[in-house]
């Protein structure tokens, strides 16, 4: 059987998924040689156009990343979403919230029209995809499990538990009886807890269950002391697209 | 004397972080444009933090750059610690400098073995030398490894840190952990003494072109976290003065700012430390230096790489030092200080992988109101330009494809992170 052609793309990211892809391989060298991986600027100089999936990073949040990105669907059989960024548009949507010359002002002032940009958005947005590794960045094993299931010629997918579940699993204290704040309940597992297990509160980098009982959430953060705009805060960190989807449906409170 | 028209257009540079390109046009021998494009899509981080509690900063711009995550987190937790009057503990202090080796390590690491080796080898990537080198691959995995592993065990992943929080931590390294890191690091000191030998072999370009260097320092060690700006040109300054020596402008062709302290341009990174502090480099690093030929003063801009790898020896030996000492101390479950007030302005400078790097924020009752953060690619934008002006004219006379190639060699040799900075590489011939 012929090896299946990979290509990584990224859009606007920081390239940590990408980072995270590195370094999982390097602890599967298998995975390298069931595969070829035709295009990873990041690491190689050689571009093939031929590839069968493609991995993409980043947000789409300038008009010229469209016509690439409908390139990529044209060209790929599959398309995966690769972290936050990809999956929900990540900390780059937060600014979908701000009015954005604002914010453009504010950080390149009367030369802000040279740079072109618009409200950051997932690739699903803009192209249909496939699949999705979510995460903040995404999580090696899952990464690895997914490739698997290409192999094997299936879709990856990630059951629909919220982190609390994992956490639990961990025998971790919960963060709330330490005086924190965390998302776990409404947040989508897969990463092992990883926050809560490092004595942090899950800020939701993985994205929302399909059932997140979101008012409900907000009285217990009230509950714990949180002010709305700190409620505001840690529910926009990764959370702003989503979230602006859910009130344009009108599920949100 | 060479009457040529060429153009050099490398459209995104590959190996390099984030998207670049290098635009040279030279018509009838006289250099008329001369460009390194920085076309990474805008981010917006500073103004993405106005509004939130101060706690979020760290989390938010440890995404700027998934390479120097750990080091946007160390500097913006010191911005913040210095605007709300909070000491970290000694303890912290410890942990925080062997995390921020573990992301040196990381970094140089990447960018000496998969980014700047392939050139000198003739191949594309580093995937072609698993099968020609693989020696020298498993060596750079093994050692990239435990890099990863280091800053595991303190703050729980590299790419983003977790534990890390504004007065401290909120989880702590086992002794078992640290007794077992120590122990891999004694083992790592013959790969480190292997990647020495290895650039001892490399032909580094010749060429030198004098510029400004700046570097943070301090008079007890090696400064990559706090300090105080110095440059070979002479002069120091508070880092809360820092745009003082900054002075950014804005160019069309970079979403990335540029900067200018005492000359049109200055150099940031690991030959600007070298140059600044190599009296401080822990004895074994200063020994690596001498066999690779690297003196204070250098001002080759190609030799970035090996002062890099000096860099590695540094990290490693001080790395064990750091682990003794925490040992000899015992880990404390510490509580994260708490701030003393919560408004005031803050500084946070720190030398991540590719230079120095400013977060300044203005917090007013426990909420962002103002950040800016400069980034190390953002300051060498600049001298770049200024390189391949000087280059360009030196190296006419050869191919197309090697005047390609010298010119994405050196912007390479600048490690530059350029989805940081933007908030690549495009070179054309006729
Ligand atoms: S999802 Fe996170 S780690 Fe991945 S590219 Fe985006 S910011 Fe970086
Ligand atoms: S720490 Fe967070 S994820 Fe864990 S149980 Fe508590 S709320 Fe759930
Ligand atoms: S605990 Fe929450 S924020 Fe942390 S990795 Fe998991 S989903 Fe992301």
């Amino acid at each position: 059987m012929a090896k299946p052609k990979i290509a990584f793309f990224e859009f606007t990211s920081c390239e940590g998924c990408q980072l995270t892809v590195v370094d999982s391989l390097q602890d599967h060298p298998e995975l390298l040689d069931a595969v070829e991986i035709v295009q990873f600027r990041e690491a190689m100089s050689e571009k093939g156009e031929d590839y069968q999936i493609a991995f993409i990073e980043g947000s789409c949040s300038r008009p010229g990343d469209e016509a690439k990105l409908n390139e990529i669907r044209e060209k790929a059989d599959l398309v995966i979403a690769l972290g936050a960024c990809a999956h929900l548009g990540g900390v780059n949507a937060i600014r979908n919230r701000m009015p954005l010359e604002d914010v453009r002002k504010y950080v390149y002032g009367d030369k802000a029209e040279w740079y072109a940009t618009y409200p950051a958005r997932p690739i699903s947005a803009v192209i249909p995809i496939d699949a999705v590794i979510p995460g903040c960045p995404i999580d090696r094993n899952e990464f690895i499990r997914a490739v698997t299931y290409l192999l094997q010629g299936r879709l990856p997918y990630i059951p629909d538990n919220p982190v609390c579940i994992e956490c639990k699993l961990k025998g971790n204290v919960c963060v709330y009886h330490r005086g924190m704040t965390c998302l776990g309940p409404i947040t989508l597992a897969g990463c092992d807890a990883i926050c809560p297990t490092y004595g942090e509160g899950c800020d939701g980098c993985r994205g929302l269950i399909s059932a997140p009982n979101i008012p409900a959430l907000r009285t217990v953060l009230a509950e714990h002391g949180m002010n709305e705009t700190d409620i505001e805060a840690k529910m926009t960190v990764f959370l702003t697209y989503q979230r602006m989807e859910l009130e344009a449906a009108d599920h949100d409170s | 004397m060479t009457v040529k028209t060429v153009k050099v257009d490398v459209h995104h540079l590959t190996r390099v972080e984030g998207h670049g390109n290098i635009v040279v046009d030279v018509q009838k021998g006289e250099l008329k444009q001369c460009e390194l494009q920085i076309v990474e899509t805008p981010r917006f981080f500073e103004a993405m933090l106005r509004g939130r509690p101060y706690g979020d900063s760290s989390t938010i711009t440890s995404r700027i750059c998934g390479i120097c995550a750990v080091g946007h987190a160390t500097t913006s937790l010191r911005a913040t610690e210095t605007a709300l009057g909070i000491e970290p503990t000694q303890q912290t202090v410890l942990l925080r400098k062997l995390n921020f080796y573990g992301e040196i390590l990381d970094s140089h690491i990447l960018h000496a073995y998969m980014l700047i080796a392939p050139d000198f080898l003739g191949v594309g990537s580093v995937i072609p030398l698993a099968k020609s080198a693989p020696d020298v691959v498993l060596r750079a995995l093994r050692m990239k490894k435990l890099s990863g592993d280091l800053c595991a065990a303190i703050c729980g992943r590299h790419t983003h840190p977790i534990a890390m929080t504004v007065g401290g931590f909120t989880h702590f390294p086992t002794t078992e952990e640290l007794y077992s890191l120590r122990a891999r690091l004694e083992a790592m000191l013959t790969d480190v003494t292997a990647t020495v030998e290895l650039y001892q072999t490399l032909p580094i370009p010749d060429f030198e072109r004098d510029t400004e260097y700046i570097a943070l320092r301090k008079d007890s060690e090696y400064s990559f976290i706090d300090g105080t700006i110095a440059s070979t040109d002479g002069g120091t300054w508070p880092v809360s003065q820092y745009r003082d020596v900054t002075n950014e402008y804005l160019v069309p062709h970079s979403s990335a700012k540029h900067a200018a302290n005492q000359r049109q341009s200055y150099m940031v990174g690991a030959l600007a430390r070298f140059n600044v502090n190599h009296d401080k480099l822990h004895p074994q690093a200063r020994a690596a230096a001498d066999a690779m030929g690297l003196k204070p003063g250098c001002t080759n801009p190609y030799m970035n790489t090996v002062a890099q790898v000096v860099e590695i020896a540094h990290a490693t030996y001080d790395s064990i030092t750091l682990i003794d000492k925490l040992l000899e101390r015992g880990i404390q479950w510490e509580e994260p200080v708490a701030p003393a007030r919560l408004s005031g302005e803050g500084t946070g400078a720190c030398e991540v992988p590719r230079g120095i790097l400013f977060h300044n924020y203005v917090i007013e009752e426990g909420y962002v109101v103002g950040a800016n953060c400069i980034i190390p690619t953002g300051q060498n934008l600049a001298n770049i330009e200024a390189d391949m002006r000087a280059l360009v004219p030196q190296i006419l006379d050869r191919s197309r494809e090697d005047i390609t190639l010298a010119l994405e060699m050196l912007v390479r040799a600048y490690d530059p992170c350029i989805s940081c900075s933007t908030h690549m590489l495009n070179v054309a011939f006729e």
